[in-house]
């Protein structure tokens, strides 16, 4: 088995995704596909999966011209794509999810117990015997939504798995089962396309790297052939500045305070967070730290414990009052919590403010325009103009636009959820300078990550979660991988 | 103003080159159409739905719908009849037809933004609702034999303009202005765009969304008051199926019905679009029947435009 890709070249007004790209997966290999966003990744593997068409270039299969009208027909030809953005029906079961469009039937009646049974098979062969394929999708973690949607690629004959950074929203177990599937897959004769941005993971996983960057491939070859900083370089053009910044001071007045507090998943939290610090909360999907966050910004009830903002009482019943003393959400889900995709980075951008920004109701839309140039400026946005639509920016840029929206706000106690969630590597060391620079100029911020090595790259100080509850915490220098992966799993005292 | 935003970046233009086509054609086969008097004509048949356009707009930029403008209009012309019997009849005429659109937009709004009863339920049930209200409350028939000041917005005119057409362009004015450089009117793109993230960036969403149908219930009580000041009668009537010729009118000009995007400027000439078409149509003595079928034609067509038009955008 063998599907090729050659020559391939995609524009789209004012950028050419791709110019001239090539790729090879062979069965039974896995092959990584990096690059930063923007770097034709998602593109390609459009084209691969028949959801988009090239203005040039061709495929085949097996020696074979495969030309792809739609995506059934790669379906056809048994190329699977698992989307980063899951692609299931929330009021169906797992089971009709996985075999949603091929159901098995009689006469257009579906066979219930063949496709609760046929699901299960599925769901067993990748080692997820937890999930009822009776249950109801909306009912999942995403973790467990996660293995659905790979139970439902491989349902059926799959030669060519295409998978859109996988583990995006996975805690770490759950990524390493997901690479035991993998393997498995592999060792079946399956070929894997596989995009991420965690070289760990490259390591992990690939026989085959593909590195692209601008549109072009900048190199590609066996992973042996590589080294971590050379791959790295060839993805950002240039050598990172290694590592995490660091803090140049000692944490100063108390910001917040939470005491006990509950709310929905969250049972009696209580954690400090002092100006001029970061401080990471760590824990499995599932422990609350999510939640944590969004009721410290007044997004979701409080049943109990009391919180204080700079000394004083603060019980946000509302992100509207949060955001008036200062406190600001940088949302998980940028996409859906955090954007208006559909607008322009300006209308995003100053969307906290606006009644700062208006005389009588009326927005100034000279102030309201240099507002947010500044922030474009000084926050690097990579945008041609502030009226570009956010949907057309990377992931990198569109996660500074909301923190641009809380530097307008005047902002000083950041609540930042997954910060580098989908944000390639370049990007993220850039998020990152400026999450310190923030804290160096008096802000505070509370963070949750699931990437560990970022949660304790950039941390102060580590709060653990497990089950709803803060069960531990950590100096800096006391937060070693193991250590906190062992308080993270429960494992130790 | 009338240029698209930069989020609802429609083919206004565009819908605006096609209507002249359409006039042109018009002008050709049917004898009369460029007259003084019949685009005054057309000016004055689109006024009502005109002014309800705007408010539908709005309320469609949020996500939302009202089907119950064509039964509200015959409501508030009813109460605006029989309350212009007593006192000075412009007064009480003007209290009654608002104050009829602010209780049903209050009413709509509290079950919307507070109650969360889908905005397309609650305005069917106002539909039916206010429609038996005014058939109740006009005790069955027609109220005319008004004060001949009753006439005041609905038979005046200014320079052989109808002063309709002139209550048209003011809230088309307003409208605009309202939803491309207020505060406001921002906030109601963030609601239709994305409510999550709106509300996570501090906006009041429930406060917003109540609001707009307030604001459109004030709209469609003036619509009402117009239509039955034109009549010279309250008529229990009125009315049937405007809801639907309003929101073709705002779909032709662009307005998305899952909210968030949607320009007055689009929404006038959706209305012109839709009134020269009926008046053409009728000039060239098309069947009634054919005209129908033209229209629901011209809808579909116009919304496939408008998608294919986005897609080459980058959609």
């Amino acid at each position: 088995m063998e599907l090729t890709a050659q020559g391939l070249v995609k524009q789209y007004p004012g950028v050419r995704a791709l110019d001239g790209v090539g790729l090879t997966l062979r069965g039974g290999e896995v092959h990584a596909v990096v690059g930063e966003n923007g770097a034709g990744k998602s593109s390609l593997m459009k084209i691969l999966s028949g959801a988009a068409r090239p203005d040039a270039g061709v495929l085949t299969l097996d020696g074979q011209p495969l030309v792809l009208r739609g995506p059934r027909d790669a379906q056809r030809a048994g190329i699977r794509m698992i989307h980063q953005e899951l692609s299931l029906v929330p009021e169906l079961t797992v089971a009709e999810n996985i075999f949603l469009g091929h159901e098995p039937a009689t006469r257009g009646v579906i066979a219930r117990r063949t496709l609760v049974t046929d699901a299960r098979a599925v769901l067993d062969r990748l080692g997820q015997e937890a999930i009822d394929p009776a249950a109801s999708v909306r009912t999942l973690s995403l973790a467990a939504r996660q293995m659905t949607e790979i139970a439902k690629a491989i349902a059926r004959d799959a030669r060519v798995l295409i998978m859109d950074e996988p583990t995006a929203i996975l805690a770490q177990h759950e990524a390493d089962a997901l690479f035991a599937v993998i393997r498995q897959l592999r060792a079946d004769g399956v070929a894997v396309a596989y995009i991420t941005h965690r070289m760990d993971e490259v390591y992990l996983l690939a026989d085959q790297v593909t590195v692209l960057r601008d549109g072009r491939v900048v190199s590609t070859g066996a992973l042996g052939e590589y080294n971590r900083a050379e791959m790295v370089r060839q993805m950002v053009g240039r050598e990172l500045a290694g590592g995490f910044p660091v803090g140049s001071q000692s944490a100063g007045a108390e910001r917040l305070a939470i005491e006990g507090v509950s709310s929905g998943r969250v049972r009696h939290a209580t954690l400090q967070v002092h100006a001029g610090e970061i401080v990471a909360v760590v824990g499995l999907v599932g422990a609350g730290r999510t939640e944590l966050l969004r009721a410290v910004f007044g997004a979701a009830p409080i049943t109990g414990g009391t919180m204080r903002l700079d000394g004083a009482p603060y019980a946000p019943r509302s992100p509207r009052e949060a955001i008036a003393r200062g406190v600001a959400l940088l949302p998980e889900d940028r996409k859906a919590e955090g954007l208006i995709l559909a607008a322009a980075v300006r209308e995003n951008a100053s969307m906290a403010v606006l009644p700062r920004l208006a005389a009588a109701g009326v927005i100034r839309r000279g102030a309201e325009r240099a507002a947010v140039v500044h922030w474009i400026e000084a926050l690097r946005i990579r945008t041609p103009s502030q009226e570009q639509l956010v949907r057309m920016l990377s992931g990198g840029n569109q996660q500074k636009v909301v923190l641009a929206r809380w530097m307008l706000a005047e902002s000083s106690l950041l609540l930042v959820d997954e910060p580098t969630r989908g944000i390639d590597v370049g990007a993220r060391a850039e998020i990152y300078t400026l999450m310190r620079d923030l804290v160096e100029r008096g802000a505070a911020i509370l963070m949750v990550s699931s990437d560990l090595p970022e949660a304790l790259g950039m941390a102060d100080r580590v709060i653990v979660m497990r089950d709803g509850a803060t069960t531990a915490e950590l100096q800096r220098s006391e937060a070693t991988p193991d250590r906190v992966a062992a308080l993270i799993l429960g494992e130790v005292a | 103003m009338i240029r698209g935003r930069s989020w609802a970046r429609v083919g206004d233009y565009a819908l605006a080159g096609v209507t002249a086509v359409e006039a042109l054609i018009f002008a050709a086969v049917a004898p009369g159409f460029f007259s003084v008097a019949n685009l005054v004509n057309i000016a004055l048949s689109i006024a009502v739905t005109g002014i309800l356009a705007v408010g539908m707009t709005a309320v469609m930029v949020t996500g939302g719908i009202d089907l119950g403008v064509g039964s509200v209009v015959a409501l508030s012309g009813v109460a605006a009849a029989l309350a212009a019997v007593h006192g000075a009849p412009i007064l009480t005429a003007l209290v009654a037809a608002l104050g009829v659109g602010v209780l049903t937009g209050v009413v709509n709004g509290t079950l919307i933004a507070y109650l969360k009863v889908p905005a397309f339920v609650a305005t069917l049930a106002m539909l039916t609702a206010a429609r038996g209200l005014a058939f109740l409350v006009a005790g069955g028939r027609s109220h005319g034999d008004l004060p001949d000041a009753f006439g005041f917005i609905g038979r005046t005119s200014v320079l052989a303009v109808p002063t309709p057409v002139f209550v048209m362009i003011g809230v088309m004015l307003v409208g605009a202005f309202v939803l491309q450089r207020t505060v406001y009117g921002r906030h109601l793109y963030a609601v239709g765009g994305n409510a999550e993230a709106a509300r996570l960036a501090g906006i009041d969403v429930r406060r917003v969304t109540w609001w707009v149908y307030v604001i459109n219930g004030v709209l469609v009580g003036l619509a009402g008051l117009t239509l039955a000041s034109r009549l010279g009668a309250g008529v229990p009537n009125a009315g049937v199926q405007y809801e639907l010729d309003v929101i073709a009118a705002c779909v032709v000009g662009g307005t998305s019905l899952i909210g968030g995007r949607g320009t007055v400027g689009g929404t006038l000439w959706g209305t012109v679009f839709i009134g020269v078409l009926t008046n053409g149509l009728n000039l060239a003595n098309v069947d009634p029947y054919v005209q129908k079928i033209a229209l629901g034609v011209v809808i579909v067509v116009a919304v496939i435009g408008d998608q294919l038009g986005r897609r080459e955008q980058g959609g």
